[in-house]
């Protein structure tokens, strides 16, 4: 368990965070720019000295004001993967990476961090002539060979483009899935931790909003506000059910139903994330025919929520009775009033398969979550 | 005409002395002073700027009467010194070196305030979370980023103690073989009638000497500029 409790005056912003996290699996801190984010892992990191508080990870105390206990940087054994990499530009990549190397038994060994990251080829260069992504890697390398008991990333995608992003997030599933260091994951961007993370914590103003997992806290309209309008939807926890080789597509089962999504390089029954924004979800009273959409998916409204301005959310439950799924559609009040749409009606919802591209789908890890009994049919 | 005479050499020999010695010595004290200066808040850090700063705009003449009252056989520093250690800096090379290192530190301090103001604080911090103590980060993180700044400021320590003379002469006086650097080799000639041309040929020998160490200077600094920028 990694527990954190800290209260801090910065100027006039005042910072009170208090929350625990999983001691496997990724943790995310989410908030707008200003939310505190970074203030709050450079806490654990021992960066930022809490005004009061308390920080503790796997039993061991970094930081206790009560008693008196505050461990320098270099004895704390967190691994920080800065947003701008901070890689030492005097030292060669190879130096990067051994820098914080042979302190304490190594969970994972050099050659092993070298192939993870696919750093073979960099050994040599110098920090200077790396791309963007490449630095994120070597940063990530260098933290894992100090032996972290857990890794704090600081936006670490923030300062790349989109094709490096993608370069970088596989890795970053890899020492998820294949290392089991628990991660702390500042981001502001919702698709990177529907990706990434198991639990989240919605920081707003300096102080933890919410705590829970991707899915509940995604669904949850009094939280709209703080996990995006624009981007706001559900996530909903399926497994992979089978491979459609002719037309390039994926079949993912969900308790309720199933949704084709484009071609994923996953196995048969692993678990993944579906995030599934409202504005890509259309309504239908009937089962629509001749229609491009192939995710048609039998709902029942659950609440209408509507918007300032034209707009209505409208809060499905595509589950089975016993299994609710919860999922949002966001149409028009005219269409809503037009279709006669009512709380307990039976609607159905489509979804369009291009809108559920790969940034909206990652592998979980059942036994992170708070729940993972999710089975195949 | 290219062979030097012995006279040259000698004052060629103690110049060099005197430079290396008082920038040798100077060295751990200017990054102390560095460091305090640009890392450090303390009462009293506006004064030690001050002191620092103090024989780059005093006449000469009044650091090396200071010395000569602070560190005489008989002064409250020179005084103690000869007593207690034996250490003398009246009138002999130690004290040409004194004096030089005086006059060339706040041009020592100021290059390397200025290169450790410039480090990235955040590497220092990526270095802690990695496991380094202060020590370790201070040896392997910023001593080495702000190298640039130490050259520039032993150079012009270096180049500043070659050319000292007012403060020189008046500290430890005009002795040759022991006291007689290039400047004031060249400042005895011109006191003597028919002494030019040997003055000429010492002009030219410390404007060679000044020109090689900022060439050399300038060939290190660019070598270390692509190191540090992570190029190289």
């Amino acid at each position: 368990m990694i527990e954190v409790e800290v209260e801090k005056r910065l100027g006039s912003f005042e910072l009170a965070a208090r929350f625990a996290a999983p001691d496997a699996g990724v943790t995310a801190l989410f908030g707008r720019s200003g939310a505190g984010k970074t203030s709050i892992v450079n806490m654990p990191a021992g960066l930022l000295r809490p005004d009061r508080g308390r920080i503790s990870v796997g039993g061991e105390t970094l930081f206790s004001s009560a008693d008196g206990v505050d461990l320098p940087p270099e004895r704390r054994r967190l691994g920080y993967i800065f947003q701008e990499g901070r890689l030492f530009p005097h030292y060669s990549v190879r130096g990067n990476l051994t820098y914080g190397a042979g302190r304490h038994d190594p969970a994972i060994g050099f050659d092993a961090v070298v192939a993870l990251l696919g750093l073979g080829a960099l050994l040599e260069r110098r920090p200077g002539d790396l791309s963007g992504g490449e630095k994120q890697r070597v940063a990530i390398g260098r933290a894992l060979l100090a032996s972290p008991r857990l890794l704090l990333m600081d936006e670490p995608l923030a300062s790349l483009d989109a094709p490096r992003k993608g370069e970088i997030l596989p890795f970053i599933e890899r020492l998820r899935d294949e290392l089991r260091i628990p991660i702390f994951y500042v981001s502001h961007a919702m698709e990177e931790i529907v990706r990434l993370a198991d639990t989240l914590v919605l920081l707003s103003d300096g102080k933890v909003a919410a705590v829970g997992t991707v899915e509940e806290l995604t669904s949850r309209l009094d939280l709209r506000p703080l996990t995006g309008r624009y981007e706001a939807g559900a996530v909903i926890r399926a497994t992979v059910a089978g491979h459609d080789v002719t037309y390039g597509l994926t079949e993912l089962s969900f308790p309720g139903g199933r949704l084709r999504v484009s071609h994923l390089a996953l196995p048969l029954g692993t678990p993944v994330r579906v995030r599934i924004r409202a504005r890509d979800v259309a309504l239908a009273t009937t089962r629509p025919t001749g229609i491009s959409i192939r995710n048609v998916v039998a709902a029942r409204v659950v609440e209408i929520a509507p918007d300032q301005g034209p707009l209505v959310d409208i809060r499905l439950d595509i589950g089975r009775p016993e299994q609710p799924v919860a999922l949002w559609a966001r149409i028009t009040k005219r269409a809503a009033r037009e279709l006669n749409l009512a709380v307990g009606g039976e609607v159905f919802a489509l979804l369009k398969t291009v809108a559920l591209d790969r940034s909206s789908l990652g592998r979980y890890d059942p036994a992170a979550g708070a729940f993972g009994d999710d089975e195949a049919g | 005409m290219l062979e030097l005479s012995p006279l040259e050499i000698e004052a060629l020999r103690l110049s060099l002395r005197v430079g290396a010695w008082s920038v040798l010595a100077s060295l751990p004290l200017g990054l102390a002073a560095a460091f305090l200066l640009a890392r450090r808040r303390f009462p009293g850090k506006l004064l030690l700027d001050g002191l620092v700063h103090l024989p780059l705009v005093l006449p000469p003449v009044v650091v090396g009467f200071a010395l000569l009252v602070l560190f005489g056989r008989h002064g409250p520093i020179g005084g103690v010194l000869y007593e207690r250690l034996g250490i003398s800096f009246a009138f002999n090379w130690k004290g040409a070196a004194l004096a030089s290192a005086v006059m060339g530190f706040p041009l020592m301090v100021r290059a390397m305030r200025l290169s450790l103001e410039l480090v990235d604080r955040r590497l220092e911090q990526a270095a802690r979370t990695l496991g380094a103590g202060r020590l370790r980060v201070f040896l392997t993180i910023t001593l080495p980023l702000m190298a640039p700044g130490i050259l520039t400021g032993v150079i012009l320590a270096f180049a500043r103690s070659i050319s000292e003379f007012g403060a020189t002469i008046t500290f430890v006086s005009n002795i040759p073989g022991e006291t007689r650097t290039l400047p004031l080799a060249l400042y005895a000639l011109t006191q003597v009638p028919g002494g030019d041309a040997a003055a000429w040929r010492l002009a030219v020998l410390s404007v060679a000497l000044a020109m090689a160490a900022l060439i050399v200077s300038e060939l290190v600094a660019r070598r270390l500029g692509r190191r540090l920028q992570g190029l190289a």
